[in-house]
């Protein structure tokens, strides 16, 4: 009976055409077109905003049109008059004014930490907090009756300045008795000694300015409650669903258990969704309140004004060299933007910025200093990249400069001090072991492609004859922290949870695969890039392979996705969980096969006994005999079902070389990107043309903050770029075609030999930019432009500088080298970096 | 409230709406259509776009009753079946150009792309990068848009070359 059920069962698995034979093809680096694309190209999509359900109440949040103020009165009950307005809540009303969102990173035990009412209580701290909700039965009801609350405001002094909050005066949080929230430090090894001893030290003070993620799909809420067994299902366009689930349990009180948190499509996040909002909480709390489902979604106006901001950093460097470029200590000192309150992770950005400074160079002695300052402008948290950016582009325009006094040529003094191939793995001064790397593979790769020596002869030409539009060459050899990350280290630096990532892996009755992993994509592919993996591990057809993410239900465990640690995590755990699937299954196929279990081998999805290769098993044989449960090992649990929960060992550390060439204008300051050369080191590839697409997109984000990106705040600290009309994210017609290559030196800290690529593109790309156009000017005495470099403020660089030209700038660098026999220090503070729009 | 009739994506519809809804909220929130999502409220971003009588119009800045009596065509119109085989030949070619990352950007930029095509069948990647100014995108550096755009165009190969198998290293 059961034989003969069983047989039919194979007969009919065979004969549907569910089961397909193993491919024996190598998934790992095939340029697989992504699975994820159908419902995108076709409109059938799942985006929060999309959701409708019966009865369901639009919120509209009342925001602060002031930086800074005492709320005097809030009167909503006008609102309640309005037509078609369920309700109308105060902080009060709603029950949150003893919360606070969370902050997940204290960096250090005497951080000061104000409390963030998701609705402002008795202040508001920047324009756009969050004041009062209607909720009404649509989108338009709700935005009319919001014009009915009354509020009274009592203005405060606005907090603009950095520097200014730092010396004393108008207090943001009033309280606390301080702006600043946090120093941090970083020393290692004899910093006097580095500088006293040094030949030349190059300081400079570069402003990283304020940037506006823009993800294109603004954020979006909607909580669906069964309010009698208080129970709620949270949609949100969120990076981070499982964070944001126990986020809000712990700030509502509401048990973790009944609280369900799906990220359905998500439309980009860059960091922007990498956090846990006050309208999160605002909808979870309306909806346990009224009792039927709620949806509020931003306007991209309130994006700007309450959604995190990145960036914002001024940054003291100086670098002590030797006499023959060798860089023997770093000295950084920088002030934080945090904005008025302190969101998810935003005091830890600065700290992951910290241990890059750095960068691929030796040296002997570091000191850093991050000090975060309060100030009454929407908080920062984490933008593409997180510190690093903003760490690389000091290093790397310092290197530039550096590289112009000492009369070196860029390259020569960066190939000096920087990490040989032969010395990996290799502690930095900051104290971490990058695992693996090849700088002079990948520069050499890079200038060949540029077409470097030609290019420069060029340059030297347009000097040579005064072309009024003179061309730049920028570099940027640039490393980086990725792959958040090993749960000691982070730890060791306060940070409020661990670094793992889990994967489980269910292979059906039929051979087919499910895996469910924990982090959570919103454009980058990991249905795809995973399938890649499971099928390459199992040697099932990629077509069989279906990915669940992305929902607290399905995929219980989890960590989300930023810091490049997808696949550096999550694509190995869930590699690691196939070879748990394959142990088990070896185990089967053995007693089916009966022959030892050490006398198999396992090849493209197969098992066969070694020295008698007709006798085999496939996966798919295995998974269904494992299904029926009749001939098993004795004891052995029915099922290939896996689980892993990766920690990694170590960062990643992807690296590469970046050249940007411009054509500067000088007579307008107009810059034009002529070539850019990307040339990536990720290691192992899963998936070359997802890696290309991400490199792009970092291209575009890094290039974005060089040339167009700002976010200004005038004297009064309103948002003056507070739509797309003048926050000027690129369009097609603003950026270059990209010319990309790769080295591939792998990992050695995880079994893939895979790095992070999300953040590389953004992190290498701003500096080789920058250094570009200050190169274009170098000549003309330019010697730095702030970002971004429009074309008013490169006019203005040189109209400033005198157009002091004359003579070549190694030649100038070279003499003045000479001639100082002991120790010079250039400055360029707030020479053409220039104080004008400090006031924003 | 005012009387509209307007046919999208083959349907014909006749409704009462307020004179100032707008154009892609009737599609969204009345009639479902929400493969057309919405960016900005500046009409910068283009995430909107829809055909409006075979015109590409971003329907954030038309009120519904502007396009009384009008033919308009979604994302969700575009494909004349289901399967890959009866995609507009830009759907697949964003598929196979990897032109989309999120895909939040997508349908605006889709139907931008089909009228640029339609007003310039063999355009140089100048004249594709101008023409989709008007489409911001976050994520793919726009490269691959333009290769998708090209593609369509006739003047590249289409993708099946990028399913190609790699060599299996011993």
């Amino acid at each position: 009976m059961t034989e003969l059920d069983a047989g039919l069962l194979a007969e009919q698995v065979a004969e549907s055409g569910q089961q397909t034979p193993p491919t024996g093809q190598r998934e790992l680096g095939r340029p697989r077109k992504r699975k994820e694309d159908a419902k995108l190209i076709t409109g059938q999509t799942t985006w929060t905003d999309n959701i409708q359900m019966p009865g369901m109440a639009h919120i509209a949040v009342l925001r602060s049109p002031m930086a800074h103020a005492r709320i005097a009165s809030i009167d909503v009950s006008p609102a309640l008059q309005r037509p078609g307005v369920f309700a109308a809540f105060t902080a009060a009303d709603l029950g949150v004014d003893g919360m606070s969102l969370p902050c997940a990173w204290p960096v250090t035990e005497d951080m000061v930490h104000p409390d963030h009412h998701p609705l402002a209580t008795d202040e508001v701290r920047h324009l756009g907090d969050a004041v009062a909700i209607v909720c009404a039965r649509d989108r338009y009801s709700a935005a009319d009756a919001l014009e009915a609350i009354e509020v009274d405001y009592d203005p405060l002094p606005a907090v603009i300045d950095m520097e200014a909050a730092l010396a004393g005066g108008d207090l943001v949080h009033g309280d606390k008795g301080t702006n600043k929230s946090f120093t941090w430090p970083l020393v290692n090894g004899d910093v006097d000694g580095a500088f006293n001893g040094a030949a030349h030290v190059v300081e400079r003070r570069y402003i990283n300015q304020r940037l506006l993620p823009t993800p294109m799909e603004p954020r979006a809420v909607v909580v669906a409650p069964i309010a009698a067994a208080d129970e709620y299902t949270v949609y949100s366009s969120t990076q981070v669903p499982h964070i944001l689930r126990l986020m809000l349990a712990l700030t509502t009180g509401i048990p973790e258990q009944k609280i369900r948190v799906i990220a359905p499509d998500v439309g980009g996040g860059f960091g922007a969704k990498l956090n846990v909002y006050a309208e999160e909480v605002i909808c979870l709390m309306a909806a346990k309140k009224l009792g039927r489902p709620v949806k509020w979604n931003e306007s991209r106006s309130e994006n700007y004004q309450a959604t995190i901001h990145g960036r914002d950093q001024i940054q003291r460097i100086s670098a002590a060299f030797d006499a023959d470029g060798r860089m023997r200590g770093l000295k950084v000192d920088l002030l934080a933007d945090m904005g008025a309150y302190l969101q998810l992770v935003t005091p830890g950005i600065p700290i992951l910025g910290a241990f890059m400074y750095n960068s691929i160079y030796k040296m002997d002695a570091l000191d850093f200093k991050a000090t975060g300052v309060f100030t009454t402008k929407t908080p920062t948290d984490a933008y593409r990249g997180a510190g690093r950016p903003e760490a690389t582009f000091a290093i790397e325009r310092l290197m530039d400069d550096a590289a112009y006094d000492l009369g070196m040529e860029p390259f020569e003094l960066r190939e000096r001090n920087w990490i040989k191939h032969e010395e990996f793995p290799y502690e930095t001064i900051a104290g971490l072991t990058y695992d693996s790397g090849n700088y002079e593979a990948a520069t050499a790769k890079a200038k060949t492609l540029f077409g470097y020596d030609d290019l420069r002869r060029e340059q030297q030409e347009r000097r040579d004859r005064q072309d009024p539009v003179q061309l730049g060459i920028g570099i940027s050899t640039f490393t980086e922290m990725c792959g958040l990350a090993p749960s000691r280290v982070l730890g060791s630096l306060s940070y409020g949870a661990g670094g793992w990532e889990a994967a489980d892996v269910r292979v059906l009755p039929s051979g087919k695969v499910e895996v469910v992993t924990g982090t959570s994509p919103h454009g980058q592919g990991h249905v795809t890039s995973w399938s890649q993996i499971v099928a390459d591990a199992l040697g099932v057809p990629f077509e069989d392979v279906e990915v669940l993410h992305g929902d607290t239900k399905s995929s219980p465990q989890g960590l989300d996705t930023y810091g490049s640690r997808s696949l550096v995590v999550g694509g190995v755990a869930v590699h690691k969980a196939c070879q748990k699937v394959i142990d088990k299954a070896r185990r089967v196929a053995a007693h089916l096969l009966e022959a030892a279990e050490g006398d198999l081998e396992f090849a493209n999805g197969t098992f066969s006994v070694k020295g008698s290769p007709e006798a085999k098993q496939s996966i798919g044989d295995v998974a269904l005999a494992t299904f029926l449960n009749h001939n098993l090992p004795d004891g052995m649990e029915p099922t290939l079902n896996s689980s892993y929960v990766f920690d990694p060992e170590n960062f990643s550390y992807p690296h590469g070389t970046h050249l940007c060439a411009v054509d500067v204008d000088t007579e307008t300051g107009m810059v034009k990107i002529r070539k850019y050369v990307a040339v990536d080191d990720i290691g192992n590839v899963v998936n070359p043309q997802i890696v290309e697409g991400q490199i792009h997109g970092g291209l575009a984000q890094g290039i974005a903050q060089a040339l167009f990106e700002e976010a200004v705040y005038d004297a009064d600290c309103n948002l003056v770029t507070g739509t797309m009309v003048d926050y000027t994210i690129p369009s097609a017609a603003d950026l270059p075609h990209f010319d990309l290559d790769r080295t591939e030196t792998p990992a050695t800290t995880n079994p893939l030999g895979v790095k992070g690529v999300g953040e590389a593109g953004t992190i290498a790309s701003t500096p080789a930019v920058v250094n570009a156009v200050v190169d274009a000017l170098r000549h003309l005495g330019v010697r730095d432009v702030r970002m971004p470099c429009t074309p008013e403020r490169v006019w203005r660089a040189i109209q400033d500088s005198g157009g002091a030209g004359g003579g070549d700038g190694g030649d100038r660098a070279a003499a003045g080298t000479v001639a100082y026999g002991g120790a010079s220090t250039s400055t360029v503070d707030d020479v053409q970096a220039g104080r004008e729009g400090d006031a924003r | 409230m005012a009387r509209v009739s307007v046919t999208v994506d083959g349907i014909r519809y006749e409704d009462d709406v307020e004179p100032r809804l707008l154009l892609v909220h009737y599609l969204r929130d009345r009639l479902g259509r929400t493969g057309t999502p919405v960016g900005c409220d500046t009409s910068n971003c283009g995430s909107c776009t829809v055909h409006l009588d075979g015109q590409s119009v971003k329907s954030c800045t038309i009120l519904t009753l502007q396009a009384d009596g009008s033919s308009i065509t979604t994302i969700q119109g575009l494909a004349t079946g289901p399967g890959e085989e009866n995609q507009h030949p830009l759907q697949r070619a964003f598929h196979d150009q990897h032109g989309l990352q999120c895909g939040y950007c997508t349908p605006g930029m889709i139907m931008a792309a089909a009228d640029l095509l339609n007003n310039n069948p063999d355009p140089s990647e100048q004249e594709i990068r101008e023409g989709l100014e008007g489409n911001l995108c976050r994520c793919t550096g726009y490269q691959n848009i333009v290769k998708a755009v090209q593609q369509a165009a006739g003047q590249t190969p289409g993708g099946s070359a990028t399913d190609a198998p790699v060599e299996v290293s011993a």
